[in-house]
């Protein structure tokens, strides 16, 4: 279908048809509103001549990108191949353009809390957290393969590990942090044993019961988790001897999470490119061929769990030091959806799809606050959209060659 | 013995409600492998139109059976032209795409149907008509059971029946079998897949419908929150049962039911879903594939 | 008066930028730093306005515009008329931190909301540091006041211990009962009121809690539980949670034929909660601000909703109403938007509200909103005197 043949008689006719459905359809929840007790129906026709509108207009382009949008019989290889030799890969592989490249995402990084609000500062921090969690994930659902829909217990196990022991012992943020992350690696071994022989869905469910688990927990146990009142007055982190103001702090904070992102960046790619990440990317693409090769499979699986939770311990500890309050409604399941969202949408596998849409899709929302009560809405249907025309993410995964020959493509490094 | 039979009889109302919800999530599985995220919403929907067409046809002023069947007839319609646009827009295109793909689409759709309702409609809760006849015979054994539970355990019997028959015995079903084993070979030998996959949703939504209606009648409320966790509790017992069986979504269904049921009249409901999820862990390390689930022999 | 969505134009970064600097020049040229008279009067009202508990935000939203809207129309606040910057935290902690320090980037200069206990808990430090007052019609949270840790904190809803203390007093001593089932909805809310509950039956000898237990909200039914506070024999039960819950378990209680005392919270004192639950709602107790729906400004207040959104106000409404009015009238009297100069004022100065006349306490305590007991006959609430 080509821009010509966009506007025949047919495919007007069709879009009146789709429009004329849609009208349908949101007829009695979009016109009829029905006051049961005064026994009063108001009729708002309107909504339904607006909604017959968009859909008139919105089945154009749909139905144009539908066809023309992805070249659906090209195999991932292929696709792959042709991303590779396209011109913007050869030139990022350039070196005078990757160094400035690093030196403007430098010099951004680093002014950007002096140019901006508070709030930007703050939202920020708040997306470069969801970067760690998504790398995370990433490596038990991108590389490992195996579908986790519970990742939120482990950044309700280092969230709280830090109120916690805060709480009781007074420990402080920077010996918090190995812990949590080591409390949440030692929960996903946890979690990792019993589900070793499932497969698909199953785990997906188990590991979706799992993080229900915690969180009832938190929320019904009032002597150890206080319960749904949750815990206020976590300290932000500091450094010894010095008094930091809010905005200061919320400064400092920043570009700690900074910090933690480099460092999970570094240490997740070279995770990636040794023996244990190769064999995750064998037991995602096939299990039992995988065994054959004599690959440990427990001890693979157990790892992919064990490294993925070190992450979400380190985000939680950060996210407690920077909400200050912690209670159980911020670990429900909607956040493990998130959080997977944001690892699907980057494209399984590939860290920097991960990095952008973790950057999207928790920014979309709080830059959506301007529509008020159409944010959730409109995030939805974002979230819709975005896999319906991308499905395979953002970036698709450039899987390593490695050739004997070959030596002259360096390893792929980001950042 | 009588505090046993009430919870046993509350925990199987409660697993038949379930289990109408569990057989929309387990037939789209069985054909396409995909969690169905949104089907939760597309009860929501389904009980808000019976709402809304209760209450239009109250005002115009029919009788109750009437109303009950209109309404009901409405509800089913609206669902499955719910379900099946949803298939149409969220996941027929993903058809060829990783399988993760469609999931998220699926979270996102059921983000929208949330809001979409919340705008529409109205964040607070609506007070829904009690469409189920309440039967005066049974009156002193109320604190047992009540008319409208056995209306609700009859009618999900009746459905399952009908969809093991339908399923069975007509062409329709044949060819959702063969597509659910084997989706190419389907394809080559004739079946239009696209058109099962359809019948599928649509098949899936109107359960869903009569499943939102009997609950908010069975409740006597609805917000557009109500599809969000049951279906997340019917989707854990489709897997119960074993994912892509029928009999094993309404098995499966039953025993989340009993299992929350009797762990909050025996321990406490403070961890009642607790219980249910542990349950779940706990069989499927000896059985992964479910409890009604073949463990198939993999493809290699 | 201004569109209301005036302060929430997508950020343009260079705009942004542009404004920064502009400022920074004009606070170093003009060292005072005074507003200009037309300048509009920022107030944010924060709450949960998607997700599940969007039922209990949303109405505080339509409240504050109400009062909003009548100031402008009499002319503002000396002049300058008010303008509202509506964020949604979705119950949520972190989400609540966002929304505070968009409201504050935003230059709000009052706070009303927000409304869970735990979301307020959060955004509470960003609002103390910036000098924010903020007052919230539905945090009940004891702490929050009794703490002494937040002078910026005001509320026009009693907090969960007076609830509870009121609840049992009235079992125990109108009612004459002896074995209560306590029973909650796990929510930061529900739960705290029945551990109070909990502790102050416990410390009255010859009582019993005969069961404690916490429900799920959302569930598709309560027949269990029911079934659990039969077996339990408790003459009464109290209920900590919203309406929702409440309805369903009252519901299948009496039809199942139990016809024990229900008493519950405000949470519950909704007419929502009658509408839902119908006939099944009677003789229901429930503790609430004090009866005034004969006042002139309730009455006023809830026809104003009824005309300009088409139905009934929903949860907290009221609430919401005297928290804007009193908000609004702290700013009138102190002349200014200065922090301390509104502190004083809400401490001070009474304000005619839908709640009563209301000043508040050192802690942020309404003080003049009386606390009444209710039970609904006939299909509404009648105040038990």
């Amino acid at each position: 279908m080509t821009m010509r043949k966009l506007f025949t008689l047919d495919e007007i006719k069709k879009s009146l048809l789709v429009a004329l459905w849609f009208m349908v359809l949101t007829f009695p929840i979009l016109a009829v509103r029905v006051n049961p007790i005064y026994k009063v129906v108001e009729w708002r026709w309107h909504n339904l001549l607006m909604v017959g509108i968009g859909a008139f207009l919105l089945s154009f382009p749909w139905r144009y990108f539908q066809g023309h949008g992805k070249p659906p019989e090209k195999s991932a290889a292929a696709e792959n191949q042709a991303l590779k030799n396209s011109k913007i890969l050869l030139w990022r592989r350039h070196p005078w353009v990757r160094l400035c490249a690093v030196v403007l995402a430098t010099g951004l990084v680093l002014s950007f809390p002096f140019l901006f609000s508070s709030y930007q500062v703050n939202i920020m921090t708040t997306a470069l957290i969801y970067v760690v969690l998504g790398l995370g994930l990433n490596i038990v659902v991108g590389l490992a393969g195996l579908l986790d829909l519970g990742y939120v217990a482990f950044y309700a196990v280092g969230a709280y590990s830090y109120a916690l022991l805060h709480l009781h012992f007074g420990l402080s943020f920077w010996l918090c942090l190995p812990i949590g992350a080591g409390l949440a690696a030692l929960f996903g071994i946890l979690l990792g044993f019993p589900v070793l022989r499932l497969r698909g869905d199953y785990l997906a469910i188990v590991t979706l019961g799992f993080g229900e688990i915690i969180r009832l927990v938190l929320e019904n146990w009032n002597e150890f988790s206080q319960g749904p009142s949750g815990i206020s007055n976590i300290p932000r982190p500091g450094l010894p001897g010095i008094e930091m103001s809010l905005n200061a702090s919320s400064i400092f904070l920043y570009f700690l999470m900074i910090a933690l992102t480099l460092f999970t960046i570094l240490v997740v790619s070279r995770l990636r490119d040794s023996r244990i990440g190769r064999a995750w990317l064998a037991l995602r693409e096939d299990e039992i061929a995988c065994q054959a090769m004599g690959i440990d499979k427990t001890r693979t699986k157990l790892t992919a769990f064990a490294l993925g939770a070190t992450w979400a311990g380190m985000g939680g500890v950060m996210f407690a030091a920077k909400t200050t309050f912690i209670n159980p409604a911020s670990f429900t399941f909607l956040e493990s959806a998130i959080i997977l969202s944001i690892v699907v949408l980057g494209g399984m596998g590939s860290m920097l799809g991960v990095i952008l849409s973790a950057f999207i899709l928790i920014l979309v929302p709080e830059y959506l606050r301007a529509f008020s009560e159409y944010r959730m809405l409109i995030f939805g249907a974002v979230l819709v959209i975005m896999m319906v025309f991308r499905p395979q993410g953002l970036i698709s995964n450039v899987r390593h060659r490695y050739r004997f020959e070959g030596l002259k493509t360096p390893p792929e490094e980001l950042g | 013995m009588d505090y046993f039979l009430e919870l046993f009889l509350g925990g199987l109302t409660r697993g038949s409600i379930y289990a109408l919800i569990a057989l929309g999530y387990t037939m789209v599985y069985g054909i396409i492998e995909l969690i169905n995220f949104a089907h939760g919403e597309i009860y929501m929907i389904g009980a808000f139109t019976a709402l809304i067409a209760a209450s239009v046809l109250a005002i115009m002023g029919f009788g109750p059976v009437p109303i009950l069947f209109l309404a009901m007839l409405l509800a089913i319609l609206y669902s499955c032209a719910y379900g099946y646009t949803l298939e149409k827009i969220a996941y027929k295109p993903l058809r060829h795409s990783n399988r993760l793909a469609p999931l998220i689409s699926a979270i996102g759709m059921s983000i929208f149907f949330q809001n979409y309702v919340l705008l529409a409609q109205t964040s607070d809760f609506l007070p829904f008509p009690s469409l189920l006849p309440e039967v005066p015979f049974l009156e002193p054994y109320a604190y047992i059971i009540r008319s409208s539970e056995i209306f609700i355990i009859l009618t999900t019997l009746v459905v399952m029946v009908l969809l093991s028959l339908l399923i069975r015995f007509t062409r329709i079903g044949k060819a959702m079998r063969a597509t659910a084993q084997d989706r190419t070979m389907a394809m080559l030998l004739g079946v239009d897949v696209n058109r099962v996959i359809s019948v599928t949703f649509v098949i899936g939504s109107a359960m869903a419908a009569i499943g939102g209606v009997l609950i908010a009648s069975h409740i006597g409320q609805i917000n557009f929150y109500i599809g969000f966790i049951a279906g997340i509790k019917a989707f854990t017992a489709a897997v119960l049962g074993g994912i892509g069986s029928i009999p094993g979504a309404v098995l499966g269904s039953l025993v989340l039911g009993w299992t929350e049921s009797f762990a909050t009249g025996y321990i406490s409901s403070d961890y009642e879903d607790v219980f249910a999820f542990g349950f779940l862990v706990l069989i499927l390390i000896f059985r992964p594939a479910g409890l009604l689930g073949k463990t198939a022999a993999q493809k290699v | 008066m201004k569109k209301r969505h005036g302060g929430k134009k997508f950020e343009c970064i260079p705009g942004r930028m542009a404004a920064l600097l502009s400022s920074a020049i004009f606070t170093a040229t003009i060292l005072t730093g005074q507003a200009l008279a037309a300048d509009p009067i920022k107030i944010g009202v924060a709450g949960a306005h998607s997700g599940d508990l969007a039922s209990y935000g949303l109405p505080s939203v339509k409240a504050t515009e109400l009062v909003i809207k009548a100031k402008n129309a009499a002319g503002g606040i000396q002049g300058r008329p008010i303008q509202l910057l509506i964020q949604d935290d979705a119950c949520k902690p972190e989400m609540a931190v966002n929304a505070a320090t968009k409201l504050v980037a935003d230059g709000a200069q009052a706070i009303l909301g927000h409304i869970c206990s735990g979301a307020t808990n959060a955004a509470l430090g960003i609002y103390k540091d910036a000098r924010l007052v903020v007052i919230s019609p539905s945090a009940t949270n004891p702490p929050l006041t009794q703490s002494g840790l937040n002078p910026n904190f005001f509320r026009t809803i009693a907090s969960d211990d007076a609830q509870a203390r009121m609840e049992v007093d009235f079992a125990l001593n109108h009612l004459k009962l002896k074995k209560i089932a306590v029973i909650h909805d796990k929510g930061d809310y529900g739960k705290g009121l029945a551990e109070f509950a909990k502790s102050f039956l416990e410390a009255t000898p010859g009582t019993q809690v005969v069961l404690f237990e916490g429900v799920t909200p959302g569930a598709v039914d309560y027949s269990a539980v029911v079934q659990k506070i039969r077996k339990s024999g408790a003459e009464a039960v109290i209920f900590g949670g919203y309406h929702p819950e409440a309805s369903k378990i009252v519901t299948q209680m009496r039809k199942k034929g139990m016809k024990t005392p229900f008493i519950s919270d405000d949470g519950v004192k909704d007419e929502t909660f009658i509408k839902v639950a119908g006939k099944y709602a009677e003789g229901v107790y429930a503790t609430g601000p004090k009866d005034t729906s004969k006042n002139p400004l309730t009455i006023q207040a809830i026809a104003d909703h009824k005309k300009t959104y088409g139905e009934e106000p929903g949860a907290f409404f009221l609430n919401a109403y005297a928290a804007a009015q009193a908000l609004v009238n702290a700013i009138e009297k102190a002349g200014s938007t200065d922090y301390d100069k509104i502190v004083t004022a809400l401490r001070t100065v009474p304000v005619e509200t839908p709640l009563g006349k209301i000043t508040f306490d050192d802690r942020g305590d309404a003080i003049g909103v009386g606390f009444s007991m209710y039970q609904v006959q006939n299909g509404v609430y009648v105040e038990l005197k």
